[in-house]
């Protein structure tokens, strides 16, 4: 072994195709769910394939195996090439590997057996959670100890953001999973009542800005310079982005509790963190498309680009949205409704997807000794396919979301309900339908991926050897 | 000093060390070196040059 000669892409090339395979998975059960909302009978009354189970196994595949490996494929990525130095450990990034998988496996046996802490995104009972943590010190380890040897003096600001995505994901796990185990597949929180839901949207809402956020900026500020072949617009704003964004997201998880036991003030102090927060996002956001400037015909012929502009679009969009959907009398029409299931996927498929999409379009053929994927036509098919499947999916949510929204608040002049509710959901259905076909195209997409992959995963099998790239000897 | 004026203290304390933090990075002495950080991606020795794999015009 020429242990300091290269980089260490094995653990990289194996997120990486793991990604592809889990969003593929992730994306499919998201799909049947969506059937069933408009087909209950789908999976004829079995249990473990009823639509609370397979729900969770849903969000737990796309977020944390398929947006899990992608972080992990890009941050041992990133933090090698702006380092200049090869992971920490080997062990430790193998173990980070097999046992994330491990986690990933587990999830996807419990969730439909039901075994579940209800807590939503924490769903994974107390035993895969010690599982997750021994992960997550162990990726800790292997990321922050490639910082420290680094043969450079600056630490890129893409390693800044993957570096408080591992910590504040530490933080939220341990704090939120702290649980009474009752056997071995049941636990109590350790929190109760007004408190447990706190601490649970502070953690889901962080994870939301941690994980689906802070990571995924991180790719942004090494990809989208790379692939339009010029620095980050500004560094001052990247610097300033990453500082506003740690020191408001932690505050903002409140507003998931609007007009619940919640104290007024904490919901208020929500509402308003939500609100501040659309500075840095937007800040964010500006910077990485500002960074084509000079560049922007290179989005005619380059369907990564293509990729990477777009998903900064939608970050700009759903960030927009999230600040307006924690004002307390916005958010009391759109709670509960489809609405939010729109503003979700607006960021998970159009931000978090399409950036991830992207960025392993750059990184499959280098990790494979090419220099591009297969078939760039096939990108550019991904791209328009799952394109309009996203805009038809959160069109679709927005306006299922309003109507449900002024269904339910509607009133007679004798103060009795306009609607049953059951009447808004038959009045949801052709929506339900439009979401079914916005989501099918994008699976439709991703398996135009996975064939591209494979074609050219396969093709440079034999160049394998030879696939560790020099690292810069003169760093 | 109740908990309340600490509260207050630490909020305050958090907003000021970011307005330092904004003035830091935006001093005109830092320029030269974020500069540099900004091309830490392109310093490295990629196969042929940090563009390869985008000048496919003709695809």
């Amino acid at each position: 072994m020429q242990e300091q000669a290269t980089y260490n892409y094995k653990v990289i090339r194996q997120f990486s195709i793991m990604t592809v395979v889990w969003g593929v998975v992730g994306m499919l059960v998201g799909v049947i769910i969506a059937a069933q909302l408009m087909f209950p009978d789908l999976t004829h009354g079995i249990s473990w394939l009823s639509y609370g189970r397979l729900r969770p196994l849903h969000t737990n595949a796309v977020i944390f195996a398929f947006g899990g490996s992608a972080l992990f494929a890009t941050s041992y990525y990133v933090v090698q090439r702006t380092c200049h130095a090869r992971l920490f450990s080997d062990g430790l990034a193998a173990f980070t590997f097999w046992g994330w998988q491990a986690v990933i496996v587990l999830a996807a046996i419990t969730l439909p057996l039901g075994i579940t802490t209800s807590k939503e995104y924490a769903e994974l009972e107390w035993p895969i959670d010690v599982l997750i943590t021994l992960v997550w010190v162990a990726y800790a380890v292997v990321f922050f100890g490639t910082i420290v040897k680094r043969k450079v003096a600056h630490i890129y600001v893409a390693n800044w953001f993957f570096g408080a995505f591992i910590l504040t994901v530490a933080l939220l796990h341990v704090v939120n999973s702290a649980a009474i185990p009752v056997t071995f597949w049941k636990s109590y929180s350790a929190y109760a009542g007004v408190q447990d839901a706190m601490v649970q949207w502070w953690y889901g809402h962080n994870a939301v800005g941690f994980f689906l956020t802070a990571g995924f900026l991180g790719m942004m500020y090494y990809f989208v310079p790379k692939q339009a072949g010029r620095p980050v617009y500004s560094y001052r704003l990247s610097v300033v982005h990453f500082w506003a964004l740690i020191f408001t997201y932690m505050w903002a998880g409140p507003h998931h509790l609007h007009y619940t036991a919640l104290p007024d003030w904490t919901q208020s102090l929500g509402m308003v963190f939500s609100l501040v927060l659309l500075a840095p996002s937007w800040g964010g956001m500006i910077n990485g498309v500002m960074t084509l400037s000079g560049a922007w015909y290179k989005l005619r012929t380059d369907p990564i680009l293509k990729f990477l502009v777009v998903s900064l679009s939608f970050y700009g969009m759903s960030t927009f949205e999230g600040p307006m959907m924690s004002i307390k009398t916005v958010n009391s029409l759109s709670h509960y409704t489809d609405w939010t299931i729109g503003h979700v996927h607006s960021g998970a498929l159009g931000w978090v997807a399409f950036i991830s999409v992207g960025s392993l379009y750059y990184l499959i053929p280098r990790l494979f000794g090419r220099t591009e994927m297969y078939s760039v036509r096939a990108i550019t098919a991904h791209f328009w396919i799952a394109t309009i499947g996203v805009v038809l999916y959160i069109a679709a949510m927005w306006i299922a979301g309003v109507m449900q929204g002024l269904m339910w608040r509607a009133v007679n002049p004798d103060g009795t309900l306009t609607y049953t509710f059951v009447e808004s959901v038959k009045a949801t259905y052709p929506f339900y339908a439009i979401r079914l076909l916005g989501g099918l195209m994008f699976f439709a997409g991703m398996l135009i991926m996975v064939w591209n992959v494979w074609k050219t995963v396969v093709g440079a099998k034999a160049a394998d050897a030879a696939i560790p790239a020099p690292v810069a000897a003169h760093a | 000093m109740d908990q309340n004026d600490l509260r207050t203290l630490v909020t305050v304390i958090a907003f000021v060390t970011f307005i330092g933090i904004v003035i830091w990075a935006y001093s005109r002495r830092r320029k030269h070196r974020f500069d540099e950080a900004a091309n830490l991606p392109f310093t490295e020795d990629e196969a042929a040059g940090p563009t390869a794999g985008k000048e496919r015009s003709g695809q």
